[in-house]
């Protein structure tokens, strides 16, 4: 049976070193022959043998994106029994991502949860016994994208996303109550005024897109805990690191009264950063409960940001939070390098595994060098953190630029004159794909919309 | 205990009902050679339009086109009894093209009478059927209210309004079906005792006023189409071009809606004496009034109620408030000044069953051999019943024939639309087919109900091999002239170009074809044809299709990858003897609302709110495990 053609990261995105984008289905081959550049310019990819190896660059249009290695194999013997491609890059979750979606825009979709599997069941390569397994794989999934899909968007976000497809749809509804009760509503001059709407809508994609892109759209990010002693410079850390151009941010309201939560992008990387309060004995009861809200904070972050006065000699609060360093990831940095220091890198070295770094908060110093460690720690695959939240963005991109799509064949169709009934299919196009992003089917809301809205019938 | 039956006898079919779903029903299966007793409560009242005297409209016509197309009567009849047609929509596109007739309701319902009684192996018996038989899950036959029993294979349900009914407006609530006729009170309790659930639906009409009371100089005259287009792909269009009667155009006003207003709490609506559902899509005038508060006016249409009436049918403004409200309401209304009413609005509320324990066939679950249609199922038109009472029909004679039944589906016709969404899909409300439920409605247009559906009204044996010769021949000639168009080449001399002047296009910068410029807003193939001296004669229906093909070619490609896809989970059958709970992994909202709908296909089970993706993969997965389970020979090879 023809089958379209599905794309996903097959890795765990993970501490590793190499990743695979795979690709099934009958465009498996001819993706690659657009976006793979072999070292030998002359082999054409679609003619080539199944399980042969092959070694050159990815490209974006233009953009080189990696040297990789393409592994082809030919239906009905792969995984999935259909053509399948594997593209063999380095592993790091920013540049898989790239990859993946470069592989989306050439024709394929991303994958279901549980999708290759699913197939490969269907096409006879999995056997009988391990059905259950399968059934099992499939559902659970489902279950976590839908999940992590909902969760992840900005409370802000998703109204953005509900309003937008709720004016889809009344414009919608509209066409549809005039066809429905050409008696009773008239369509005159409604292609002018959709064509003023549809450019609305296009900015409002466009927005949306953007907002995805810089990391807006999601409201996880590797939750990196600032940690130090009092006036250690965590503060003047985090608003350097937001003050910074590149730095996007939105407020997301403290979860608790001391600890500060921000979200930041860097590089392509989302940080969800948490300023905590300082780390020391007190015998301030209120103070005493920051400290350990903090210390439960560090408990559960992917990333931890050390800060250091590099002023002060270090103590035993020091010890406790190197002690809280222990198996995790952390950047120590050794603040106040515009100072007299009395703290150095090397003893610090001493003491711990974790990199170390001058900067100073103040001045804006070594904020480069802690950007490179951070890329370095990510695209290594130092940072461990849910394969879903990459997916599911992926998933949001994939879905805002199918309505984009379907709103552009909108305006098409009125530039070329159609009649006022094509636009209603393409218009439905973008509110089906808009209600991905949200987790929600069609249903009766075209209809509902009619009835609700426009005063028809007999 | 067996009672003695006061008289007894045996037939095939028994159709109960001799509305719209019923003659359909009865023609069918009486055509394909069964002998059908078909029941009605009263001669007088075979094919009644007790509400709107229209056949046709928006959806409903495409309706219509297919009933014909598959061998049903409706298109041919209303050609035989229109008095005014009209094609809406015709400046949109041609997927909401829609064919509208004004009836003549009396010689309609004559007309298909005289069809009825005139057609072999059909007979018309007055009665009312209060008991259906059974013997375990299978129908037997039919007993009436007399204690006669009707031995029979196959019972078709097409009660229409009928069941328990009731006549409400104002304090006034009578146990009638529509226009006083008898209801029929006993049918709804022998269903409930085979455990069948029923619903209560309403729904309403308007006041019939007297012509001779009414200022027409006060409204807009609405005329019929220059050219009439008949319904029926059979009927010679000539022999439909005749004289047409006017409709009229008129409004309520402020002071009307003041008048409903002010009695708001007289109507049994408003104050809980109606228990029933009504529909949203024909709300009753203070409905309207009350929802869209800030409407200063709401139409109304004047329309005839036949040639050898006086009576007029007032569209738009149907009612249940008091008599005297009636009253001062239509008289506020301009041009209705002195107006006499001769029949009140009134709303009225009648059983039916819930439409998901039907097969796709239209057959009930429970019970083997017994179908319906029509309102009985829930939804609510003629068209939509007549549709169904065809479907019903040819199935409960295959089932008879011992022949496959069909199913439609929702790429194939708006009747495949309608009746998935009624087995698919909750209704609360009386169902109405509209164009906006089609979601592949560029392919099912009313232009080519012949070329989707004729083919299998042959197969099932309603269309004469003539007609299906005819069909063959259509095609082929519609294939050959798109071919001939698009490979015929224009240069740019100067005849082109005066042609696309005259017509109000660009002129050509380099050669084209024809069908390019087919392609044109402005231009058709009609338009065209003084350039194209190699054009051969075709039919009207034939240039109709080539047209429609090159101008809209783009998205009709589309949408059949669309249906390609669709038909994927369409295909894939579910057994009817699978049991939900053995189904590992799936959700138990998806368990429960699986179980109660018991889909037929993968694709009908998708679309049942409540099955997500995954629960549709999962289940995909676990009938293949269960195919492969039954070969067992595979299952050794996987081992």
């Amino acid at each position: 049976m023809k089958q379209d053609t599905i794309a996903a990261i097959a890795t765990p995105m993970m501490s590793s070193g190499i990743g695979i984008v795979r690709i099934s289905g009958e465009a498996a081959f001819s993706i690659i022959e657009e976006i793979f550049r072999p070292k030998n310019s002359e082999k054409q990819m679609t003619v080539q043998p199944s399980y042969s190896i092959h070694y050159g660059t990815i490209y974006d249009g233009n953009e080189m994106l990696d040297e990789v290695l393409v592994l082809l194999m030919r239906g009905p013997h792969s995984y999935t029994a259909e053509d399948v491609a594997e593209i063999d890059c380095h592993g790091g979750v920013f540049l898989l991502r790239r990859i993946l979606e470069t592989v989306l825009k050439n024709g394929a979709r991303i994958a279901e949860p549980g999708e290759f599997t699913k197939r490969a069941f269907l096409n006879g390569r999995i056997d009988l016994s391990q059905a259950e397994a399968v059934m099992d794989v499939i559902q659970a999934k489902n279950q976590m994208a839908l999940k992590t899909s909902v969760s992840q968007l900005k409370g802000s976000l998703s109204s953005k996303v509900k309003d937008f497809r709720e004016k889809i749809l009344y414009e919608t509804a509209f066409l549809e109550a005039a066809l429905d009760d050409p008696e009773h509503m008239s369509l005159d001059g409604y292609g002018e005024r959709l064509f003023k709407v549809l450019e609305e809508f296009l900015k409002e994609t466009k927005d949306l897109l953007s907002a995805f892109e810089n990391g807006r759209m999601v409201k996880e990010g590797i939750k990196t805990v600032i940690l130090g002693k009092p006036n250690a410079g965590k503060s003047s850390l985090l608003n350097a690191l937001l003050g910074e151009e590149r730095a996007i941010v939105t407020d997301i309201a403290g979860t608790t009264r001391d600890v500060l939560e921000e979200q930041l992008s860097l590089s392509g990387i989302y940080l969800k950063l948490l300023d905590t309060a300082g780390i020391r004995k007190t015998e301030d009861l209120v103070e005493q409960i920051g400290v350990s809200r903090a210390k439960e904070q560090a408990e559960t972050a992917d990333l931890i940001l050390y800060v250091v006065d590099g002023s002060c000699r270090l103590d035993e609060s020091d010890e406790e939070i190197l002690k809280l360093l222990e198996g995790k990831k952390a950047i120590v940095l050794l603040n106040k390098s515009d100072l007299e220091t009395i703290v150095t890198e090397e003893e610090l070295k001493s003491q711990t595994f974790h990199p170390v770094i001058a900067i100073s908060a103040k001045e804006r110093e070594g904020f480069q060098k802690l950007e490179e460690k951070l890329c370095e720690l990510f695209f290594q695959g130092g940072i461990s953190f849910d394969e879903e939240l990459i997916l599911t963005n992926v998933r949001h991109k994939e879905a805002l630029e199918d309505a984009e799509k379907s709103l552009l064949l909108v305006r098409d169709s009125i530039l070329a004159g159609m009649p006022e009934d094509f636009y209603t299919i393409d218009l439905m196009g973008a509110y089906t794909s808009l209600g991905r992003i949200l987790g929600e089917d069609l249903g009766e809301d075209l209809v509902e919309e009619i009835f609700g809205k426009f005063c028809t019938g007999k | 205990m067996k009672t003695e039956a006061v008289y007894e006898e045996t037939c095939q079919v028994v159709v109960v009902g001799a509305g719209h779903a019923g003659c359909e029903a009865a023609l069918a299966c009486a055509r394909l050679g069964l002998d059908t007793i078909l029941f009605t409560m009263s001669i007088d009242s075979i094919a009644l339009m007790p509400c709107n005297p229209n056949i046709g409209g928006t959806s409903k016509g495409h309706l219509v086109r297919e009933i014909d197309a598959l061998g049903g009567e409706m298109g041919k009849n209303i050609d035989r009894t229109f008095i005014q047609s009209k094609m809406l929509n015709a400046s949109k596109g041609p997927a909401v093209h829609s064919l509208r007739a004004q009836a003549d309701k009396a010689a309609y319902s004559c007309s298909m009478r005289q069809v009825l009684e005139n057609t072999d192996h059909l007979a018309i018996v007055q009665g009312e059927v209060t008991e259906i038989l059974t013997e375990g899950r299978q129908v037997t036959g039919v007993k009436t209210y007399s204690g006669a029993l009707y031995s029979a294979r196959a019972v078709i349900l097409c009660t229409g309004t009928y069941l328990r009914a009731r006549c409400i407006y104002g304090s006034v609530s009578n146990a009638t079906g529509p226009n006083g006729l008898q209801a029929a009170n006993h049918l709804t309790d022998s269903l409930k005792a085979l455990g069948i659930s029923m619903y209560r639906f309403k729904t309403g009409t308007p006041a019939r006023i007297d012509r001779r009371s009414i200022d027409f100089s006060k409204m807009e005259e609405q005329l019929g189409d220059e050219r009439v287009i008949p319904f029926s792909f059979t009927t010679d269009p000539e022999s439909v071009q005749k004289e047409q009667v006017s409709c009229w155009l008129t409004y309520t006003n402020e002071r009307t809606h003041e008048i409903i207003r002010k009695n708001l709490d007289r109507s049994p609506l408003y104050s809980g004496v109606i228990e029933g559902t009504g529909p949203r899509y024909c709300p009753s005038i203070e409905d309207k009034v009350v929802r869209f508060a800030d409407k200063s006016r709401h139409q109304v249409f004047i329309e005839p109620e036949g040639l050898s009436t006086n009576e007029m049918y007032v569209g738009g403004m149907s009612s249940s408030l008091p008599e005297d409200v009636q009253h001062q309401m239509y008289s506020s209304v301009a041009g209705l000044e002195h107006v006499r009413i001769v029949r009140n609005a009134y709303a009225i509320e009648y059983d039916c069953i819930d439409p998901r324990q039907l097969l796709p066939t239209l057959e009930l679950r429970k019970i083997s051999g017994l179908f319906s249609g029509g309102q009985f199922n829930g939804s609510s038109g003629y068209e939509e019943a007549a549709a169904q009472g065809l479907l019903a029909g040819i199935n409960a004679a295959m089932k008879l024939l011992g022949k496959e039944q069909i199913i439609l589906d929702r790429s194939q016709a708006y009747l495949g639309v309608l009746v998935d969404d009624l087995v698919t899909k909750e209704n609360r409300e009386p169902y109405r087919m509209m164009t906006s439920r089609a979601e592949y409605r560029l392919l099912l247009r009313q232009d080519n109900a012949d070329l989707r559906l004729t083919k299998l009204g042959y197969q099932v044996g309603l269309i004469s091999e003539e007609r299906y010769q005819e069909l063959l021949k259509k095609e082929r000639q519609i294939a050959e002239e798109i071919k001939r168009v698009e490979h015929m080449n224009l240069g740019t001399s100067s005849q082109v170009q005066e042609v696309l002047i005259q017509a109000g296009s660009t002129p050509l910068t380099s050669g084209s074809t024809l069908a390019e410029l087919i392609r044109r807003p402005e231009l058709s193939y009609e338009l065209l044809a003084p350039l194209d001296p190699e054009r051969p004669v075709l039919a009207r229906g034939v240039a109709e299709q080539v047209n429609i093909h090159i101008k809209y070619e783009g998205y009709i490609r589309r949408q059949e990858k669309q249906v390609e896809q669709f038909k994927k989970l369409e295909q894939k059958r579910i057994p009817a003897d699978l049991s939900y709970e053995e189904v590992p992994s799936l959700r138990t909202e998806a368990r429960q609302k699986l179980e109660l709908y018991r889909p037929v296909s993968i694709g009908q089970a998708s679309r049942i709110s409540g099955v997500s993706p995954a629960d549709v993969s999962v289940l995909l997965v676990y009938l293949e495990s269960r195919r492969r389970g039954v070969t067992g020979k595979e299952l050794g090879e996987a081992q």
